[in-house]
């Protein structure tokens, strides 16, 4: 009996130290997703982006007001033009393992995303890339590319060491060191056990004097958001990125320890929205899609069902974003309306007071913002006539396979932006990315030409305005003939102790390097 | 001649065990198949997009490509040569996942069956002492709801109760973060064994007190107890001693007989608790349909259960004689 007490005693002891010892130098960063591998160049993902942006260093940075910010490169020159981009790079940067990071690891590093990332658009107009010296490389575009420099930004371009991930190494989707990573970020990869946590540590090495400040950092993943938010209340964890659920934010903002910043990320513009059928009777009526979100009232989604966590997203492209258009029709709440168009479309009610029947989907892992949406459409349509049977999917796959194949009506998706239009918007509203079996190609089959002009003609134009007022006429076109009735924007909030400051944000929110994250 | 057939019975036995893994393999995989979505979606999904050309080219290099039944004949050559496969979503083989997850998953099922062994046999015995007491009511309620409650709703009361309400113990995982040296470390461990343990126990408890409680009041009723009684012996020696030691034997019984199934209900505590095993494994993998390492999951379970029968056979013909006797 005395040992079970000694050991019990023992055990609370334990308890208590863990507890209090807050290594000042470490954190411990908590999260739902498992990454594949750490590579950022052949694999996206908010879960391989996170560490590494901080595994890998990029050309540039971004700030706050989408700008472009030195990093391995110090300056970078566009062509008149447009077709030559030049960048001067650091002569003392090192890769962990000791070796120095030269022009040619930044062609290799390019070639390798053009080839391999899914983003495909994203380098697309790369033509050849030189390497003249160790610090200069120098870009040749087939058409100009004004995605181009946010493209090289630490989330969409890790710079990798030639030596470790070049042809010699073998092919890079098996190379070893996607799981072993060497990159010159500020932090260096010390150990992975999949599916539990992730151990980074300082490196002593980096470029800018003086950073990072932390030492090390785990990651330590939870199977599903409830435990983790559990984990972060009792201190366990100190910090949690991609926070969206209305439900966790609301309690933990009333949690006095705790620092919710929501205002970063807009450059991942997640949105969560309503996707037509737009090839399937009756949605191919545009009379009919628009019916259905005049009988929506998206604030009361907004405000009531997502507690006025998630900002309304108007169109395709975040509100966050330099090029987005505030100006669009906003669908404000109309049931005469709704009930005219149907009738208009000679969608007459029959005997039972009912129009048609549509199905709607969603996946069973998406409550809040998916089977609760569609709960609440379910009755609203009703007033209008129309029936709607929801279809959960049961996971992502099921689901998935249902969309790519154009086997649904309507659905609740969730699409993210990626910082340029070219490689986050573009894809779900040309027709020539109609492709059957891949999950957000267009698969709401939408076909306008003056959309494919307009979005062609913003991916080449170089000046700010133009594009600005290309993508504008875009926005109000996609928004009025409604392939999609946007909801909101997916708030990715960073939940954290208080106590622990310079945590990262800007445009790419917690996808960017934690150089400057530490305990105050 | 004689060694020969002695060798039989276990050839034999020995013969059955390959089949029936090769049928559980070869179902299992079908059973895969049939869940709609490939683990190329999954990743894909994760990746929040990709091209036709990257979907191709992830199915071709993970040969998903092929035929059902090709990709069947070519698993089942991997596995006979002793290569599990690798994992689509984990990247790395099979086994090195596996074996870098059994311990967490042996160290929780065995602690789990410590506790209901010796809880749910002293809840039992005390309850068998006075069959229409309070104590043995209390048992029988306890038995009833520890039964009847789904195994991951007792998890998340304890979790909400012990991690939350009052929190003394860990709310996920195996050991902290920021990890303790030296003993430390292992008080740790047990520090957050503790509720995902005891969770997987209640059923059990429950069911070894109902069983210990049967046979007990059985063999309490039996002459030799009278005997013992009336030899004047105290009413603990009675119970404890000659009752006990014969009431057990249904119990070990089911000690072996129950493997398979601690087993599953190890699948839903680890998702509860993010215990790292082979439970949580599992339930990652069917999600992501990372199909090499389901199938090296439930292979290696079939192998578990199929050994804990086998030592449960042996057991028996060593405790009991008529059993060795009816074979020969």
């Amino acid at each position: 009996m005395k040992h079970w007490k000694s050991l019990l005693a023992a055990t609370c002891m334990s308890a208590l130290m863990t507890g209090s010892a807050l290594a000042e130098g470490s954190l411990i960063v908590g999260s739902v997703g498992v990454p594949r591998h750490f590579n950022g160049a052949i694999q996206s993902g908010v879960y391989t982006f996170m560490p590494s942006s901080n595994i890998y260093a990029s050309p540039l940075r971004y700030s706050k007001s989408w700008e472009p910010e030195p990093y391995v490169a110090t300056a970078w020159e566009t062509s008149e033009d447009g077709l030559t981009v030049t960048l001067t790079l650091r002569d003392d940067v090192k890769f962990h393992d000791g070796e120095p990071l030269t022009a040619s690891d930044v062609k290799f590093s390019i070639e390798t995303i053009k080839a391999n990332h899914p983003f495909k658009t994203m380098l697309e107009p790369v033509a050849s890339v030189e390497a003249p010296d160790d610090t200069t490389v120098i870009i040749h575009l087939a058409h100009p590319h004004p995605a181009l420099l946010l493209a090289m930004s630490p989330v969409l371009m890790p710079i990798l060491p030639e030596h470790v991930y070049g042809a010699d190494a073998g092919d890079i989707q098996q190379n070893p060191a996607n799981l072993a990573p060497v990159g010159a970020g500020p932090f260096k990869f010390v150990e992975y056990k999949q599916g539990e946590y992730y151990k980074l540590a300082k490196n002593e090495d980096f470029f800018i004097e003086g950073k990072p400040y932390l030492d090390e950092i785990y990651v330590q993943i939870f199977p599903d958001s409830n435990s983790l938010i559990l984990a972060l209340e009792r201190g366990d964890v100190d910090m949690v990125p991609f926070v969206s659920s209305p439900r966790d934010l609301k309690r933990l903002s009333d949690n006095a320890d705790l620092v919710i910043e929501s205002d970063l990320g807009q450059a991942i513009g997640p949105i969560n929205w309503l996707a037509y059928n737009t090839k399937k009777a009756p949605l191919d009526d545009v009379r009919v899609r628009k019916a259905i979100n005049y009988a929506i009232d998206r604030d009361f989604i907004v405000n009531v069902l997502l507690q006025g966590q998630a900002p309304v997203a108007p169109g395709p492209i975040v509100p966050g974003s330099p090029l987005a258009n505030a100006n669009v029709e906003n669908y404000d709440l109309d049931i005469d309306k709704a009930n005219a168009l149907l009738d208009e479309a000679g969608l007459m009610p029959g005997a039972d007071g009912m129009r048609f029947t549509i199905t709607a989907d969603t996946t069973n892992g998406s409550e809040e913002m998916g089977r609760n949406l569609l709960d609440y459409m379910k009755s609203q349509l009703r007033k209008v006539g129309v029936n709607v049977e929801i279809r959960i999917a049961p996971d992502f796959p099921t689901w998935a396979k249902r969309i790519s194949n154009y086997d649904y009506d309507v659905t609740i998706d969730k699409v993210f932006n990626w910082g340029d239009p070219v490689i986050g918007v573009n894809r779900t509203y040309v027709s020539s990315n109609i492709r059957p079996g891949v999950i957000w190609s267009n698969t709401g089959q939408y076909e306008n030409a003056r959309v494919d002009e307009l979005l062609a003609a913003a991916a080449t134009e170089t000046d700010q305005e133009k594009r600005k007022a290309l993508y504008d006429e875009f926005q109000e076109i996609v928004v009025d003939e409604t392939p999609i009735y946007f909801l909101n924007v997916i708030p990715y909030n960073t939940v954290y102790k208080k106590g622990l400051i310079g945590i990262p944000d800007g445009i790419w929110g917690a996808v960017s390097p934690m150089d400057d994250l530490r305990w105050e | 001649m004689d060694i020969f057939r002695k060798m039989t019975p276990t050839l034999t036995r020995l013969l059955e065990a390959f089949l029936l893994v090769m049928a559980v393999v070869i179902l299992n995989f079908l059973l895969i198949q049939l869940a709609p979505g490939d683990p190329v979606e999954v990743i894909v999904g994760e990746m929040g997009g990709a091209s036709e050309e990257l979907i191709a080219q992830l199915r071709a290099s993970y040969g998903l490509d092929r035929p059902v039944l090709e990709q069947l004949f070519i698993y089942l050559g991997k596995v006979l040569t002793g290569d599990l496969g690798y994992s689509y979503y984990f990247n790395t083989p099979v086994l090195d996942l596996l074996l870098q997850r059994m311990p967490a998953t042996i160290l929780l099922v065995l602690s789990a069956l410590v506790v209901a062994v010796v809880l749910g046999t002293f809840a039992g015995a005390l309850s068998a002492k006075k069959p229409d007491g309070m104590g043995s009511h209390l048992v029988t309620l306890f038995s009833l709801v520890g039964y009847s409650a789904p195994v991951f709703w007792i998890g998340m009361m304890l979790l909400i109760v012990f991690a939350s309400i009052w929190p003394i113990f860990p709310v996920s995982g195996m050991y902290s973060m920021r990890r303790p040296d030296g003993i430390g470390y292992y008080l740790d461990i047990a520090h957050h064994l503790v509720l995902p343990s005891v969770t997987l126990a209640t059923i059990y408890i429950a069911y070894y007190s109902r069983l210990a409680r049967t046979s007990m009041i059985e063999v309490l009723g039996q002459d030799y107890i009278r005997t013992a009684r009336a030899k004047g012996l105290p009413e603990n020696k009675v119970i404890w001693k000659h009752g006990l030691k014969n009431g057990l034997i249904p119990i070990v019984t089911m000690i072996g007989l129950q493997f398979g199934q601690l087993f599953a209900g190890a699948v839903l505590v680890e998702t509860v608790f993010n215990w790292p095993g082979l439970g949580r494994l599992a339930y990652d993998s069917i999600l992501r349909r990372d199909y090499p390492t389901l199938l090296g999951i439930l292979l290696f379970s079939a192998v578990l259960v199929m050994i804990a029968n086998a030592l449960t056979d042996i057991a028996y013909r060593r405790i009991d004689p008529r059993m060795r006797r009816a074979k020969a």
